[in-house]
């Protein structure tokens, strides 16, 4: 990618942006449901009820609305949760390391393990175990993060009980961080005792995250593994008297890496929007699970701060996996 | 002397059990030290797969149904796996056809030499590079430093045949096969690669099986040569003497078929079908019959 | 050219035995996982030990028949307010399989339709269309349809129009670029130059080219519907009251999962068998008719 298509991206992501904001702004004021409603409690005189929706701007036209919190947003003030009754930036901030935290660990054990499921197959090509694996990745497939999350809950959490199914961390445990991102912070600081709690807190939300984009990682590389097997360079490899494990791993696999990226990268996407769900299941307090929180108390400030979040989050995932796919193909990388 | 290569009554097939083709019906042929033979014939008639069923790179539903190949007097077909692969890439190397597609894309020039050096001949990674320095320097590609650099997509075709040559004769073979390497090529070009070829296969001590369906390339380097169809040897010997005085009626009509730039240009002669035809069926009743014979 | 074969007369397959030998194991699998869904869902009354929405609180939480404490008339136990669990699996099989025909029925129209108008008028309506569908799909799936059902409120209507509107895109793209390749096969032009009118060629020549695809991606599109609705449960728009459905078993299931996990375990098991056996169809079929129809 030529330097003038990355400033184009970059130069696109604001107006991008600003239209995600309009339509979800407005989404949200025309879809039925009244914040206040949902937060008043029993027995609110209808002089309360005005006052609140004065507070939080609901009396204003729309477009007056929009602007409003446009012009404040600007300035970093995304305005006070409906329901939560905090900054929405602080809020936001505050739990977005959790989900940061969960998506990375995801994402590290999908590509390891799409990897080593993909080298496998391509390297039993032509025999049984191919049509096992390819069926295993298929099955791996076809069940979403979400049914991963409830199955892997019933197995490791209930059925055997290895492993907490709540939460981030136990509540008995006496720690204090400095920032949010516990698990990087307690690695970091040596607290390992910490550490290793935090990550049996979160080892089955990430599988469950993990497991689908590892079937799709391998199903892709596989693939791109046994088309670049069949190319002349590897035939020729082969004729030089290098091994087959030794082709593989030196001459096919960075060339299969780079449709891998391109088809898979898209989909990383798919891994941070299961958080909502797979948070939820485990009652691990990122950002995913507030969404639903916030959706179901239709919190308008809060939702539009999260999915602008999301929406910053999903741009800068794909432009990292374009920068990647540069890096990876030199053939893309001179004019 | 040993000849360096021997192929003895090759017998290859193609294809699932029970409908496999066969490409190579006994085929045998020799190349002694330092002997340039070309293996001829047209598409389809086996000589790639020959090439090939030496090299060990036949494709995986290939079968080797009888025959020896025999490299400096041992049999490579039973030898064991590590031990050939010692042998292939410094003792046997390949020229392969098709420059665009033989280098590995996403890796330097200089990389993809030097691995080669380090695996077969142990160097160090600075001895590596100057010896793909001078394999460069050899090829006649100026600049080898620079070049050494780049990616294969950033010279030219024939830039990259040189270099692939160069990787050919970097550990000093004994043999090596060109598979048809000037095909992908034009003409301009062609006679540079066949002169360093020639030279480097003086340099080098080499013997080489140039397998090409270009008559014209094996009068011009090929001191004997082998004519191969429909998987048979048809004929071989001294090249001055099969192309002054073909025996075969098919090594004739193949002659006759070459268009001639220093002849007054006259309408294409193709080999006749009907000779093709009773070529085949010959084969085919051959086969019958070796079938049929109780082994 | 001579036919290289060698060995007997080759037997081509009826293109119904070389689909289903195409489709595979997979076919086989997933279709009849498909048909038993479809049994049960259909014969839910007469399977059923009991009413569904009957409740016995002296029962509640009974564990399945084969463990401690179960009762044979619960053969799978029973929730939290004594129904019996079986007959709501069952009774949730008829409405996943209603929701999944419906929903899948109007994506398909809908996508069709757009794909359609899309791939035959090209042009700006082309363009149009596949701004749309692209800004569509850059909403992630699980926000827009939390946001559509809250628009409609609870219930299966929410549901359905959730898959609708989530999903319709995926027939689209598919329709539209294969409509666009179909228009550009030879026939499609010769039937232009014959002077048959868009609409005539949509109907003979591009629709049964179609059908194939189309069968596929529904059958997709149904195992998805059934995820959607579990989605929904969690986020508490899909239905209320005592309606049975696996989404809402499974939420359900998730408050006792550590006192009664088979409350959770069982509809999680039927939501799993259905899905893959949907996927597996889709694969089969496309498998099995895809060659045919490129040929």
């Amino acid at each position: 990618m030529r330097w003038g298509e990355i400033i184009r991206r970059l130069v696109l992501i604001p107006p991008t942006l600003f239209g995600v904001c309009v339509i979800v702004f407005v989404l949200l004021r025309v879809v039925p449901g009244d914040p206040i409603a949902m937060m008043i409690p029993p027995g609110a005189s209808a002089a309360d009820i005005d006052r609140l929706r004065t507070f939080y701007g609901l009396d204003q036209s729309i477009p007056q609305q929009f602007i409003t919190w446009f012009g404040q947003a600007l300035s970093g003030d995304f305005g006070r949760s409906i329901s939560l009754h905090q900054s929405v930036f602080e809020l936001v901030l505050a739990r977005l390391p959790a989900t940061l935290e969960l998506s990375a660990m995801a994402t590290l054990i999908a590509v390891a393990l799409g990897t080593v499921v993909a080298l496998t197959g391509v390297y039993v090509r032509g025999r049984r175990a191919e049509w096992a694996i390819d069926g295993g990745i298929g099955v791996f497939l076809a069940i979403p993060d979400f049914l991963w999350a409830l199955i892997l809950l019933l197995l490791f959490g209930v059925l055997i009980p290895l492993l907490p199914i709540t939460g981030r961390i136990d509540p008995q445990l006496d720690v204090t961080f400095k920032t949010n991102f516990y698990l990087v912070e307690s690695l970091l600081t040596g607290r390992f005792d910490v550490a290793s709690a935090l990550f049996q807190h979160m080892i089955l939300p990430a599988l469950a995250l993990a497991l689908p984009f590892a079937a799709l990682v391998a199903r892709i590389l596989k693939a791109s593994l046994s088309e670049a097997e069949d190319q002349d360079y590897a035939q020729i490899a082969r004729a030089r008297g290098f091994s087959r494990p030794a082709i593989l791993l030196r001459e096919v696999f960075p060339n299969a890496l780079i449709p891998t990226v391109a088809l898979g990268g898209v989909q990383i996407t798919l891994l941070l929007g299961g958080t909502v769900l797979v948070e939820r299941i485990f009652s691990y307090e990122g950002i995913g699970n507030m969404a639903i929180d916030a959706v179901i108390n239709r919190d308008f400030p809060l939702i539009q701060g999260l999915i602008l979040t999301f929406a910053v989050l999903f741009i800068a995932l794909n432009l990292a996996v374009d920068l990647l796919v540069t890096v990876l193909d030199p053939r893309l990388r001179h004019g | 002397m040993t000849a360096v290569l021997a192929v003895h009554d090759l017998h290859v097939a193609i294809g699932p059990r029970g409908r496999a083709a066969n490409v190579l019906r006994g085929a045998s042929l020799e190349v002694g030290a330092g002997e340039v033979r070309g293996l001829v014939g047209e598409s389809g008639a086996g000589k790639s797969m020959l090439g090939r069923a030496v090299l060990g790179l036949l494709p995986a539903n290939a079968v080797i149904a009888g025959g020896t190949i025999q490299f400096e007097g041992r049999d490579l077909l039973a030898m064991p796996e590590p031990e050939r692969r010692s042998l292939l890439g410094r003792r046997i190397a390949l020229i392969p056809q098709d420059p665009m597609t033989s280098l590995n894309p996403v890796k330097r020039v200089g990389a993809q030499i030097s691995i080669m050096l380090r695996h077969h001949l142990a160097l160090s990674k600075r001895d590596a590079l100057e010896r793909a320095t001078e394999l460069l320097t050899e090829v006649a590609i100026r600049e080898p430093q620079r070049v050494l650099e780049l990616y294969p997509h950033e010279i030219s075709g024939g830039m990259r045949q040189r270099v692939l040559i160069a990787m050919a004769f970097a550990c000093d073979p004994s043999l090596v096969i060109a598979d048809e390497p000037t095909t992908a090529l034009d003409v301009t070009v062609q006679r540079q690669v066949l002169q360093l070829v020639e030279r480097l296969r003086q340099r080098h001590s080499a013997a080489v099986l140039f397998v090409t369906h270009d008559l014209g390339v094996v009068a011009k380097i090929c001191r004997t040569m082998t004519v191969l169809h429909a998987g048979r040897v048809l004929e071989e010997g001294e090249t001055v003497d099969v192309l002054a005085k073909p025996r075969h009626p098919y090594t004739r009509a193949l002659l006759a078929a070459t268009p001639r730039a220093d002849r007054p240009a006259e309408a294409l002669r193709p080999v006749p079908p009907a000779l093709i035809e009773s070529l085949w069926s010959e084969a085919h009743r051959l086969d019958g019959l070796a079938a049929a014979v109780p082994t | 050219m001579v036919d290289l074969a060698v060995s007997g007369p080759a037997q081509r397959p009826s293109r119904w035995q070389a689909g289903f030998g195409r489709g595979g194991q997979r076919l086989w699998l997933g279709s009849a996982l498909v048909v038993l869904l479809f049994l049960v869902a259909l014969l839910a009354p007469l399977l059923a030990p009991h009413d569904p929405i009957e409740q016995d609180l002296l029962s509640a939480q009974l564990p399945p028949a084969w463990m401690q404490g179960g009762e044979a008339t619960f053969p799978l136990g029973t929730d939290s307010l004594g129904r019996c669990v079986l007959s709501r699996l069952m009774y949730a099989a008829r409405t996943a399989v209603a929701v999944a025909l419906i929903a899948a029925s109007l994506a398909a129209i809908i996508g069709i339709a757009f794909g359609l108008i899309a791939g035959m008028f090209g042009g700006w309506i082309d363009q149009g269309v596949s701004r749309l569908i692209d800004v569509w799909m850059a909403f992630p799936p699980v926000l827009l349809s939390i946001v559509l059902a809250a628009v409609i409120g609870a219930g299966l209507t929410s549901v359905i129009a959730a898959i609708v509107v989530v999903d319709w895109t995926r027939f689209a793209r598919v329709v539209r670029a294969e409509t666009m390749v179909q228009l550009q096969r030879d026939y499609a032009s010769a039937a232009r130059a014959l002077g048959l009118s868009r609409g005539q060629i949509l109907r003979l020549e591009i629709l049964p080219n179609l059908v194939p695809l189309i069968v596929t991606l529904f059958a997709v599109e149904m195992g998805i519907a059934i995820l959607v609705e579990v989605i929904l449960s969690f986020v508490g728009i899909s239905v209320a009251g005592d309606i049975a459905t696996w989404g809402g078993m499974i939420v359900e299931g998730r408050q006792v999962v550590y006192q009664a996990p088979w409350i959770m375990a069982f509809p999680i098991g039927c939501v799993i068998l259905s899905v893959i056996g949907f996927n597996l169809l889709g694969d089969g079929l496309r498998a099995a008719l895809d060659p045919v129809q490129r040929r």
